[in-house]
C-alpha cells in the first residue's frame, strides 16, 4: 500500500490529501512540533498537538488557522486516522502516525529517545512503515546519562563562581532553552534572552510549568549578573550584549559539540552534548522498536545510516527533505533582528 | 589520569594563550612530580616512540563495536581524528582505572617490545575502564601526538609564571639534554645541567610595513636597503665553544639545522648574529614550503639535508667577544660583521645580506618588483643610524614586501580540515574558465575568517554531489580572489601553469561564475607581472 508519497512540498499522505511538515504552502498541514524548519508559513490549516499550538501561533501569528490534539487522541482526515505520540524532542513535539484501511505509517519528526525530565517521553510505536530523522545518525554519536550531563554543567557553573564569572549558556530558544532551564534547576538565578522569555510565556500558557527565570533586560547592572547564569540563543555568540556581560564564561550546548573539533571551533569556554535529537544507540532502538518493514531516512546522516539499516537487515531508503540538518541553524537571532 | 585529562580539556578549548598558560600553571602546582616531567616531555616532542600501530588500534575497535569499516571511516571523516573517532565509538565503561600520567606512560614504554596478542589485551583492558575523554587521551598517548596548541614557547612561560625562573632559560633548561629518570624536576626547571649564560638570546628587532611614501622617509643615503627574505628569523648565539640557534618565536631549533651548527664551529670568536634561515640549494634561494619540510622534524635525516639544505642570511650582528654590539650605530654593525665574515673563507651557505645600491628613491620600485623572481618577498628599509631596537618599533626598520598576483576563480571541491577545523569544509580547489568548461589553478586553505569558513560550509552541505568521504564536488558559484607570490609554467598540472603560495584573498560576493578569470588571462601573467 502507499500511504506517503514524498513531494516537492513535503511528505504527502495521498488519501488523506494533507501534509506532514511541508516546506511549502499547502492546504491542510499536520505540524510535529514548532522548530522553524518542520512548521513554516503560509499553510491554509495546521492540524498540530495541544502543547504546541501556542508556540505555533507565536511563532506563525496569532491568526493562522489551527486545531490541536492530545497525545493518543485520534481524528480522521478524508478516512485517514492521525494520531499525535510523543517524540520527546521538545514540548508539544509530536510522532504522527497515520492509519488507512490497517496500514500503519509514522513520522517522527524530530526525537530524542532519553528522557529530560521536561518533554514527555517518547513513545515507541509499532508500524508499517517508519520515517526516521538521522540527524546524529553516526555511531560516534552517543549522549552521556542526563545525571552525568547534569554533573559536568554544574560544575562548570562552580567552577566559573569560583573565578567570580558569569556563566553563559547559548542554545536555541525552543528546546535547548528549557533543557538548560532544567538542567541548571536550583543551582543559582537565571537569566534568559527576550527571545526565550517570550517562548517561555507562551509555554507557561498553556499551563506547563518552566523553571524560574528572569527576562535579561539590555540596561541590566552589572553586579546582579555577576557569579549567575544566563541563557541566550547560539546566535548572539559574539554580540555586544554579551561582551557587556561582565567576566563572561560562555558554553555552547549542542549535540555537534560531542566532537573536539567542534569545540574548538568556536571561541567559547565550554561545549556541552546537550542534545533534543536521538543519538545513534537512540535511533537505532526507535528503528527496532518500530518493528517495520520499510525504513525511510530523512535529514541528517541519511546514507549512512540508511545504508547501516540496509546491512543490518532493515529494508530502508533515504529521502531528501527540506528539515535542517545543521542543529543551531535553526534559529537566527541576532542583534540586527533585536534592534527592531 | 583524571587530572591530566581536565588539563587537556581545558587547554583545547580555549584559543587564549593567557588561558592555556592559566591552565598549565594550576596543573603544575597540583600534579605529583613524575608527572610534571612527562608534561615537559609530551608538550616539547620528546615523547616516546608509539608503542602500537594504528592499523591494530582501528581493527580492535571494529571488532570491538561490530560496526563495517566503511561506517569506521565515515565516522572518522566526520571527527577528523583517529583516537578521538575510536575514543566515541567505543561501548561505556566496566570499570574504572585510576592510575597517574607517569605510570600509564611507564606501562606504555614497557608495551612496546610485547606481542600484538598482549598489547591487545593490555589496550582493551584500559578502554574499557575509561570513560570518554580518559579514553581519548590514552589513544593520544600511544600516538604521542599533543597538537592541541601547546608551543613549546607556551609551556616555558607556563613554567615561568609557576617558577619564576627567566623564560629563555627555561627554554634552554627543557630543550637541552636530560634523562626523565635521572632528574628532579627541580633541577631541570633551575637549569642544574646547563649552562645559561652561554645561550642566553638577545630580543628580536622588528620592522613595521611601510605606510608612507618612499620620499617621506628623507634622504636616501640615509638608507640602507636589503631583500626580503621568507624564511625563519634566527639568532646564531656562540659562546664559550657553545652554539644555539632560536628562532624569532624564542624557541631553540639549534637541533633541527647542523649544516648551520658545524658553519659556526669553524669560527673562532664569539658572537651572536642576527639573520634568516633559508633553503638554499645551487645558489638559490628556495620556497618557503621546501623549507617547512625541514621544520620541527626529531631527526633530520640525511636524505633530507641532501634535499633541502638549509643556508643563513646574516643581517646583523648583536654581540661581538663578549660586548653588546645593540647600541652601536648600524652602519657601524655592519662594519664589525662584515669583517667577522672576511676573518675566514666562509662556507657557501653563510652569506652576509647583501647591500641593494640605489641612487633615489624613484629607483626602488622596480627593483622591489623583480625581488620575486628570486623568491624575495620585497625589500627592507633600515637607517643607517639606527641601534638594534627590541621588539618593535616604528620608524627605523620598514618592510616593503612585492604586490602579490591575483586572479578571480570559482570553487569547484572542498574537503574538511583537521584538528581543531575537522567539522567544516576548510580546504578548496579554485578553477577558472578553459574553453566552454572550468580546469583547477590552485588549491587553498588560508585567508578566510571562522564566519566566511562556516557560512561556506553550510553552502558546501547544501551542495554537495558526493554523500562518502571527506571531498566534495560543489555547484561552481561561489567566486574568490586569489593571490599567489608568483606563476611559472609546468606540465605536471593539467592548467599548464603553478602558482606558488596560493591563498584566498578575499571571497567576492559581488562576483558570479561568469566573470572569472580565463586561463588564458591566468598565463598572461607570466609574461607580464603588474
Amino acid at each position: 500500500m502507499k500511504l506517503v508519497k514524498f513531494t516537492k512540498k513535503g511528505i504527502y499522505c495521498i488519501p488523506g490529501k494533507f501534509y506532514l511538515d511541508p516546506w511549502l504552502p499547502v492546504d491542510f498541514a499536520i505540524i510535529s512540533h514548532g522548530h522553524a524548519d518542520h512548521a513554516r508559513n503560509g499553510m491554509k490549516y495546521y492540524l498540530c498537538q495541544t502543547d504546541s499550538k501556542a508556540i505555533l501561533k507565536h511563532r506563525l501569528g496569532a491568526d493562522i488557522q489551527i486545531e490541536s490534539l492530545n497525545y493518543n487522541e485520534p481524528r480522521s482526515v478524508n478516512g485517514v486516522q492521525v494520531s499525535f505520540h510523543p517524540a520527546g524532542h521538545v514540548i508539544g513535539s509530536a510522532q504522527i502516525r497515520l492509519e488507512y484501511k490497517g496500514f500503519v505509517v509514522v513520522f517522527t519528526g524530530d526525537y530524542k529517545v532519553k528522557n529530560d525530565h521536561l518533554t514527555i517521553p517518547f513513545e515507541p510505536i509499532k508500524c508499517h512503515e517508519f520515517i526516521t530523522e538521522s540527524t546524529f545518525g553516526l555511531p560516534i554519536y552517543n549522549w552521556l546519562p542526563e545525571a552525568q550531563l547534569q554533573q559536568q554543567m554544574q560544575d562548570w557553573v562552580l567552577k566559573n563562581q569560583s573565578h567570580n564569572r558569569t556563566s553563559v549558556f547559548l542554545g536555541y530558544s525552543l528546546g535547548k532553552a528549557q533543557r538548560i532551564m532544567k538542567l541548571m534547576e536550583g543551582v543559582d538565578k537565571m537569566y534568559v534572552h527576550s527571545a526565550i522569555h517570550n517562548l517561555n510565556k507562551a509555554i507557561e500558557g498553556s499551563g506547563i510549568p518552566l523553571p524560574q527565570t528572569e527576562l535579561l533586560n539590555y540596561d541590566f547592572k552589572k553586579e546582579d549578573l555577576q557569579n549567575k547564569i544566563v541563557i541566550m540563543p547560539p546566535g548572539l555568540l559574539g554580540s555586544k550584549l554579551l561582551k557587556k556581560i561582565p567576566n563572561a564564561a560562555t558554553a555552547i550546548c549542542s549535540g555537534w559539540m560531542q566532537i573536539r573539533g567542534n569545540r574548538r571551533w568556536q571561541a567559547v569556554d565550554a561545549g556541552f552534548a546537550v542534545s533534543d535529537h536521538a543519538d545513534w544507540n537512540g535511533l537505532l532502538s526507535a528503528v527496532k522498536a518500530s518493528e517495520a518493514e520499510k525504513v525511510y531516512v530523512t535529514h541528517g546522516s541519511q546514507a549512512s545510516f540508511s545504508k547501516y539499516l540496509n546491512e543490518i537487515g532493515i529494508p530502508s531508503a533515504e529521502v531528501k527533505t527540506e528539515y535542517g540538518t545543521e542543529e543551531d541553524d535553526k534559529e537566527v537571532v541576532t542583534e540586527k533582528k533585536e534592534a527592531l | 589520569m583524571k587530572h591530566f585529562s581536565e588539563l587537556i580539556s581545558a587547554i583545547e578549548i580555549t584559543n587564549k594563550t593567557n588561558s592555556k598558560i592559566d591552565a598549565l600553571v594550576d596543573y603544575l602546582k597540583a600534579a605529583p612530580e613524575k608527572d610534571k616531567l612527562w608534561i615537559i616531555t609530551l608538550f616539547t616532542g620528546k615523547r616516546p616512540s608509539r608503542p602500537v600501530k594504528t592499523t591494530l588500534m582501528r581493527q580492535w575497535c571494529m571488532e570491538i563495536t561490530g560496526y563495517p569499516e566503511w561506517l569506521f571511516l565515515e565516522s572518522y571523516s566526520s571527527v577528523g581524528d583517529l583516537g578521538e573517532t575510536i575514543a566515541l565509538m567505543l561501548p561505556d565503561p566496566t570499570h574504572i582505572i585510576e592510575k597517574p600520567l607517569s605510570v600509564w606512560m611507564e606501562e606504555l614504554i614497557a608495551l612496546r617490545p610485547k606481542s600484538d596478542s598482549d598489547k591487545k589485551a593490555y589496550v582493551l583492558n584500559a578502554w574499557s575502564g575509561m570513560e570518554m575523554q580518559e579514553r581519548l587521551i590514552f589513544n593520544k598517548l600511544i600516538g604521542g601526538s599533543f597538537r592541541i596548541g601547546v608551543s613549546k614557547k607556551t609551556l616555558v612561560n607556563a613554567l615561568s609564571k609557576y617558577s619564576g625562573i627567566d623564560a629563555n632559560q627555561l627554554m634552554h633548561s627543557i630543550i637541552g639534554n636530560w634523562d626523565i629518570n635521572s632528574i628532579s624536576f627541580e633541577d631541570l626547571i633551575q637549569g642544574e645541567h646547563i649552562n645559561y649564560d652561554n645561550s642566553k638570546p638577545y630580543p628580536f628587532c622588528l620592522a613595521y610595513a611601510l605606510e608612507k611614501e618612499l620620499p617621506e622617509l628623507g634622504n636616501p643615503e640615509e638608507w640602507q636597503v636589503e631583500y626580503k627574505w621568507d624564511g625563519i628569523r634566527g639568532q646564531i648565539v656562540k659562546r664559550n665553544g657553545e652554539i644555539f640557534i632560536w628562532s624569532r618565536g624564542e624557541e631553540l631549533v639549534t637541533s633541527q639545522f647542523p649544516e648551520l651548527v658545524s658553519a659556526m664551529e669553524t669560527f673562532e670568536e664569539d658572537f651572536v648574529i642576527d639573520g634568516e634561515i633559508l633553503a638554499l640549494k645551487d645558489n638559490a634561494v628556495l620556497l618557503f614550503n621546501d623549507l617547512q619540510k625541514r621544520l620541527n622534524r626529531k631527526n633530520v635525516s640525511k636524505k633530507m639535508l641532501e634535499e633541502i639544505p638549509v643556508g643563513f642570511y646574516v643581517y646583523d650582528v648583536l654581540e661581538w667577544n663578549g660586548q653588546d654590539m645593540r647600541t652601536q650605530p648600524m652602519t657601524y654593525r655592519r662594519e664589525i660583521l662584515e669583517t667577522l665574515l672576511a676573518s675566514q673563507i666562509l662556507p657557501n651557505h653563510i652569506l652576509i645580506s647583501e647591500i641593494i645600491t640605489f641612487n633615489n628613491w624613484s629607483e626602488l620600485d622596480a627593483i622591489r618588483n623583480q625581488a620575486r623572481e628570486f623568491n624575495s618577498e620585497g625589500l627592507m628599509l633600515k637607517q643607517k643610524s639606527s641601534p638594534y631596537h627590541t621588539g618593535r618599533k616604528k620608524g627605523d626598520w620598514w618592510k616593503w614586501k612585492v604586490d602579490p598576483l591575483t586572479i578571480d576563480a570559482v570553487m569547484i571541491y572542498a574537503q574538511k580540515g583537521s584538528g581543531r577545523r575537522s567539522s567544516k569544509y576548510t580546504d578548496y580547489t579554485f578553477a577558472v574558465k578553459k574553453d566552454d568548461g572550468l580546469v583547477t589553478v590552485a588549491k587553498a586553505y588560508s585567508g578566510l575568517t571562522d564566519v566566511e569558513i562556516t557560512e561556506i560550509s553550510r553552502f558546501v552541505n547544501k551542495n554537495a554531489i558526493e554523500k562518502f568521504g571527506p571531498v566534495r564536488t560543489v555547484k561552481p558559484e561561489l567566486v574568490f580572489e586569489i593571490a599567489f607570490e608568483g606563476i611559472a609554467l609546468s606540465n605536471r598540472h593539467k592548467s599548464g601553469v603553478a602558482l606558488r603560495f596560493p591563498r584566498i584573498l578575499r571571497w567576492r560576493r559581488d562576483k558570479t561564475v561568469d566573470q572569472i578569470d580565463t586561463i588564458e588571462q591566468v598565463k598572461q601573467l607570466i609574461t607580464n607581472p603588474t
